[in-house]
């Protein structure tokens, strides 16, 4: 059987194709923001050894019950709660909404596991010399712990956000208009599923090694770098 | 030396011929004769296609085609006998005269007619705008700035997309099933499903209180017949049109369907 593709058939709806692409990189983008931020927060509260204060024990089991049950159970099963489950008990998001929901709570846990490890890996002496200099917990952690363990895992976390944003793929399943929406919207009209797939799967390819390339950069440059 | 070569032309002429046969020798006009001495009428239907077709909580057959079968059974005088098919069975199962008729959300095309005849439509076919009651909407301007339902590639998608205004929000969704859950989830205020399709979900979920509000696209649901049978014909026809002016079509879409039988055509 001889195939003929069309490409012509896809990129002639390249405003949807473009809709798409705004829309994935939006959730990603904000989701990327909020969801380190939540890692670095439940990761101070479940790191040991370190510090002079711990967060307290009840918090501590929250956030360890957040993490293993986010690790465990899958992304679209995640959003589909939030998205179809959640209005049963009042409280109804829009499709957006609940895509960046998910997509925070989701890297958020898988976050704090990464941003654990580096906080662990920081080294006894160099908190104690950060104390001896009358900084505070406080002071330690945000000038002297953490820089250095975001920077040991950071490309751990670089990937976990790629795969995030490739995760938001499912989000068209409760209508956001992102970019496997678009696909599918495409091919459900001209019947061009091979191509419209070929075309989403390249930009999905390009999105990922420049959000990979951006974030490497960025993460150097402003979070972990010499200032 | 070989007379007849077994090749796929060969082959194809040899069936091509059997269906030419088949097709044209003349049955003698006696179903109806034949229904009327025995006294059963034998009714392919479907029990896949609520609420048209399908098993009630005493798996027996029943809906909207299942009432009219026994409808007509009864204006005739004879005990229906049901005959169950799906959907690529329903043609054959009159060739091969398993049934004398097919009532099973059977679409009038040329393609049928050539094989099948066709009575009168007997009830609508439908996709439709669906919503809650309590919300009045009148024509498809006022769907203006509210939120559908629709399943991604669905022959209502293509439909709502010629006549919904501009600003309509239409959200689509992967299946049926994920369409009818953001409804029912209050994530969208409308939805444009089959009409089937609905009327399974208000059945099923008569707490969200919906109802038919506007039609996108009719393609009604005609009684098949064998080839050639005209004197059954006539008599399923009459029955027809007679149950059309007692109001008894209405009757039974708004039973089944929440909506009058409307116009059909004949």
């Amino acid at each position: 059987m001889k195939i003929q593709l069309d490409f012509m058939a896809v990129l002639s709806e390249w405003p949807l194709l473009l809709t798409g692409v705004a829309w994935t990189l939006a959730l990603t983008a904000a989701s990327v923001v909020v969801g380190t931020l939540v890692g670095i927060a439940c990761a101070w509260v479940r790191a040991r050894g370190f510090g002079a204060t711990r967060a307290p024990v009840w918090l501590q089991g929250v956030v360890g019950a957040y993490v293993e049950l986010i690790r465990n159970t899958p992304f679209i099963v995640q959003l589909f709660f939030i998205f179809f489950g959640l209005p049963a008990a009042g409280f109804k998001l829009s499709a957006e909404t609940a895509s960046f929901i998910a997509m925070v709570v989701n890297l958020g846990a898988y976050a704090t596991e990464i941003i654990r490890a580096g906080l662990e890996a920081t080294p006894r002496g160099q908190m104690e010399a950060a104390h001896s200099l009358a900084l505070s917990d406080r002071q330690t952690f945000v000038w002297v712990v953490l820089p250095p363990a975001l920077k040991k895992v950071w490309p751990s976390l670089v990937s976990q956000i790629t795969i995030v944003m490739l995760g938001s793929s499912v989000c068209g399943q409760i209508s956001t208009q992102e970019l496997s929406y678009a696909a599918d919207l495409i091919q459900s009209r001209n019947f061009r599923s091979f191509e419209a797939f070929m075309v989403v799967g390249a930009i999905y390819l390009l999105l990922a090694i420049t959000t990979r390339q951006l974030l490497n950069w960025a993460g150097a440059k402003f979070l972990f770098g010499r200032r | 030396m070989t007379l007849v070569q077994f090749n796929t032309r060969n082959v194809l002429r040899a069936l091509a011929c059997a269906v030419v046969l088949a097709g044209t020798v003349a049955h003698a006009q006696t179903a109806l004769d034949d229904i009327l001495k025995t006294k059963v009428l034998k009714v392919a239907v479907q029990t896949d296609s609520a609420p048209y077709g399908f098993v009630g909580t005493d798996l027996k057959p029943i809906g909207l085609d299942i009432d009219m079968a026994h409808y007509i059974g009864k204006k005739m005088g004879v005990a229906v006998e049901l005959v169950q098919v799906v959907s690529a069975s329903r043609i054959p199962a009159l060739q091969t005269r398993k049934a004398d008729l097919v009532i099973a959300t059977l679409g009038k095309n040329p393609e049928r007619e050539k094989v099948i005849d066709f009575t009168a439509a007997y009830s609508p076919f439908f996709q439709a705008v669906f919503g809650p009651k309590n919300v009045s909407i009148k024509s498809f301007a006022d769907l203006a700035g509210k939120t559908v339902g629709v399943t991604r590639g669905a022959m209502e998608d293509q439909e709502l997309g010629k006549v919904a205004p501009a600003s309509t929000d239409t959200k689509r969704f992967e299946d049926n099933n994920a369409t009818i859950a953001a409804f029912a989830a209050g994530q969208v205020q409308f939805v444009a499903l089959g009409a089937s399709v609905a009327g399974n979900m208000m059945t099923k979920n008569p707490q969200l209180s919906s109802e038919y509000k506007l039609l996108l696209k009719e393609s009604p649901n005609f009684i098949g017949i064998a080839k050639g049978e005209d004197k059954l014909k006539t008599k399923v026809n009459d029955i027809l049109a007679e149950a059309k002016k007692s109001g008894e079509l209405d009757t039974m879409a708004k039973k089944w369907l929440g909506r009058p039988a409307g116009d059909l055509p004949l």
